[in-house]
């Protein structure tokens, strides 16, 4: 049995409101999962669920094919999408102590947030107060904080959030890391190029559900064809009267087309070149972002409507 | 690993407490108040030590007369025998209090600025003795005689309402030890809702949830904070004890001082349980260090309202039946009996069944603080109502 990560049918309800809907997915051992959705879609909920600080009220969370239980879920490094230290307390005793509360005895506490502090690029910092640090480096203390117990299962809410791109570089490194060791690793954030070059899959949720799961590629491939023309001489409608095309979008000389399937792109190529010369022409797959803005925005299918 | 937890969180509260500046300053101002205090009454009753009465040569024969006579008039002297211009010199100095000179008939006496009002009566009662001696012989009389007649005339005292030994020193521990228990569940109950609240506000709490129990972090917290404030309390009564020895101000029994701080010691620890886990409850409830103080205000006004009935009427009616009654409810008998207890006017039964009442009250607490701090620790933004606390998750 791997350690895989499956979160299977949890719902959660706070009065009329549903904050997961019967949500399901898997991480599995050694990926790295992206989770994306707009604000208030129900990722955090998700997680503490998936954390155990919060009960469903249906479905279940299973590590390794076991329901997860107490000690399991010490064995997951959390990064809370807040700031989630002590501020008062020292950088080095703060992890440490952190460490220790998860099992570990006070000397590994100790050598494993030193080693932590080390590779994030903190150590100086050990003995200053958390609030003297800077965002930067307080992100990257909440970071040493989740892998300071050398947990199995790795959930983190906006690692991302406050980093410049040195520390960006150096979190997804140490996550590329961790996934490597055969870990699964999900976290969730808005910057969505990061995930698109990070992740080996995303799952995109809203109103608490589920909507798409997949490798990055895959869900870039799937809809519609849309192929990018540049012709300076094609008039607006130059596309109109071909058979399976309709026009999407038209910016200056560039015009997007969307095709149906089985409509052969060189019928294309070949009115816009009837309008004179073309500069460019080439398949366009939507990027994560535009994936996401297109499934954030669709409505909510109907038969879930009435639960809304 | 249960018990484990809750004793690493404990060690960390009593970290961070004894480790802040705040807290040592407000530990050395305890102490030098209690032992201000304890010194203060020293001098404020400082007059039993009595005054010194220089006489002269010509007076000499005087000294005894004066010395038995200050005594039925109830104060205590020191005569010394000195010369004339000694004498004025170490008046002026202030090693005397009063100079007698002149002679048995004519009695002259020397002071600095001016005669104390007891000396005066002294002095006066002196006089007129002398007076009355002069009289008796010159009608024959035996002055010896008669003044053993008359000194030891006295009559029967019945006293329908005894007072109790030592009134005044029990007065003072009950008050010393009212306020500091007071300040001392005051002040460790608010650091316990500070603390809950500061973990939301610092989103630890979801960290530290993740791999403890919600009861393992209110114990540990609550068990840190109050023996933070325990060894505060036992310092500052100590250092109490201590220079009421070293000055020599206690002219009272030590086995008073040392019970009264005993009891303080007990109900302390009862009292900081009730009210450490009520404010761990309230302070849950909220996600803000600025809505701590109106979410607490109701436990506060249960704290200053038996310290204040106390205070106002323990000392001028010891036996007030309001104030006992008070001091059987479990949420004020950890501000009152102790006091109580220091005016030596609680029977054994009472302390029994108020300790019984507050160890019921705790258990209870110990369930419903529980229940409310699993289901509030981690409901952040507006203030989480206790009706939807309580509820179950």
């Amino acid at each position: 049995m791997t350690d895989r990560l499956d979160i299977d049918g949890i719902s959660k309800r706070y009065g009329e409101v549903f904050a997961l809907r019967d949500m399901t997915f898997d991480v599995r051992a050694g990926e790295l999962y992206g989770f994306v959705g707009s604000n208030g879609a129900g990722k955090t909920t998700a997680m503490r669920v998936i954390l155990g600080v919060l009960a469903p009220d249906a479905g279940e969370v299973r590590w390794a094919g076991q329901p997860l239980t107490l000690s399991t879920r010490r064995r997951i490094g959390y990064l809370p999408e807040e700031r989630g230290l002590y501020p008062k307390m020292k950088v080095g005793s703060q992890l440490t102590y952190l460490a220790r509360l998860h099992g570990m005895s006070a000397t590994d506490a100790k050598a494993s947030a030193d080693r932590w502090l080390e590779r994030l690029g903190v150590a100086g910092r050990r003995d200053d107060e958390v609030q003297k640090l800077s965002l930067g480096n307080q992100q990257r203390v909440q970071l040493a904080a989740s892998l300071v117990h050398d947990p199995r299962i790795l959930v983190l809410d906006e690692p991302f959030s406050g980093l410049d791109p040195v520390a960006i570089d150096v979190m997804s490194q140490v996550l590329r890391e961790k996934a490597a060791e055969g870990i699964p690793v999900m976290f969730s954030s808005h910057q969505l190029d990061l995930v698109e070059r990070l992740c080996d899959r995303v799952g995109i949720v809203r109103g608490g559900q589920m909507v798409a799961i997949g490798p990055v590629d895959e869900l870039r491939s799937t809809g519609a064809r849309r192929i990018l023309v540049d012709g300076p001489r094609a008039d607006t409608g130059w596309a109109d009267d071909l058979a399976g095309v309709r026009m999407v979008s038209r910016e200056g000389t560039r015009t997007m087309v969307e095709l149906d399937d089985g409509t052969d792109d060189q019928t294309v190529l070949r009115a816009a070149l009837a309008t004179g010369p073309v500069r460019g022409f080439g398949e366009r797959r939507p990027s994560l972002t535009e994936l996401f803005r297109h499934v954030v925005s669709e409505d909510v299918p109907a038969e879930d409507g009435s639960q809304r | 690993m249960t018990w484990d937890a809750v004793w690493l969180i404990a060690v960390r509260e009593m970290m961070a407490r004894a480790g802040s500046k705040v807290y040592r300053i407000g530990s050395i101002v305890m102490v030098l108040a209690v032992v201000g205090s304890v010194i203060a009454t020293k001098l404020i009753g400082g007059d039993d030590t009595g005054s010194t009465v220089g006489f002269t040569p010509s007076v000499a024969q005087l000294a005894a007369p004066f010395q038995s006579v200050a005594s039925a008039v109830g104060q205590t002297v020191t005569t010394s025998a000195v010369d004339e211009t000694a004498g004025e010199r170490r008046v002026r100095d202030g090693e005397l209090d009063a100079l007698v000179t002149g002679t048995p008939a004519g009695l002259r006496v020397v002071v600095k600025k001016d005669l104390p009002e007891d000396l005066r009566s002294a002095l006066t009662a002196l006089a007129r003795q002398l007076a009355l001696d002069d009289q008796i012989t010159r009608v024959g009389g035996d002055p010896a005689a008669v003044n053993g007649a008359v000194g030891s005339a006295s009559f029967v005292l019945r006293t329908l309402n005894p007072p109790r030994q030592h009134e005044d020193a029990r007065l003072l521990l009950a008050i010393v030890v009212g306020i500091l228990v007071y300040i001392s569940i005051m002040v460790y109950g608010q650091i316990v809702a500070q603390g809950v609240v500061e973990e939301k506000t610092s989103r630890i709490v979801e960290i530290l949830l993740t791999t403890i129990r919600p009861w393992q972090l209110m114990a540990g917290k609550v068990l840190g904070i109050g023996l933070v404030g325990l060894a505060q309390l036992s310092v500052v009564m100590v250092a109490g004890i201590a220079a009421g020895y070293a000055t020599d101000s206690f002219t009272f029994p030590s086995a008073l001082a040392g019970s009264a701080a005993l009891w303080a010691v007990v109900w302390f620890l009862l009292g900081y349980l009730v009210y450490a886990l009520v404010f761990a409850a309230l302070g849950a409830l909220v996600s803000r260090q600025e809505d701590v103080g109106g979410v607490t205000a109701p436990a506060v006004m249960l704290i200053v309202l038996p310290y204040v009935a106390g205070i106002l009427i323990l000392p001028a009616d010891p036996d007030n039946e309001f104030v006992t009654v008070l001091s059987l409810i479990p949420l004020f008998a950890p501000f009152l009996m102790p006091m109580r207890s220091a005016l030596d006017v609680a029977p054994l039964w009472q302390v029994v069944v108020s300790i019984g009442l507050t160890l019921l009250l705790i258990v209870v607490l110990v369930w419903l603080a529980g229940r409310i701090y699993r289901n509030a620790a981690l409901r952040m933004g507006s203030r989480v109502k206790i009706k939807d606390a309580l509820r179950a998750d």
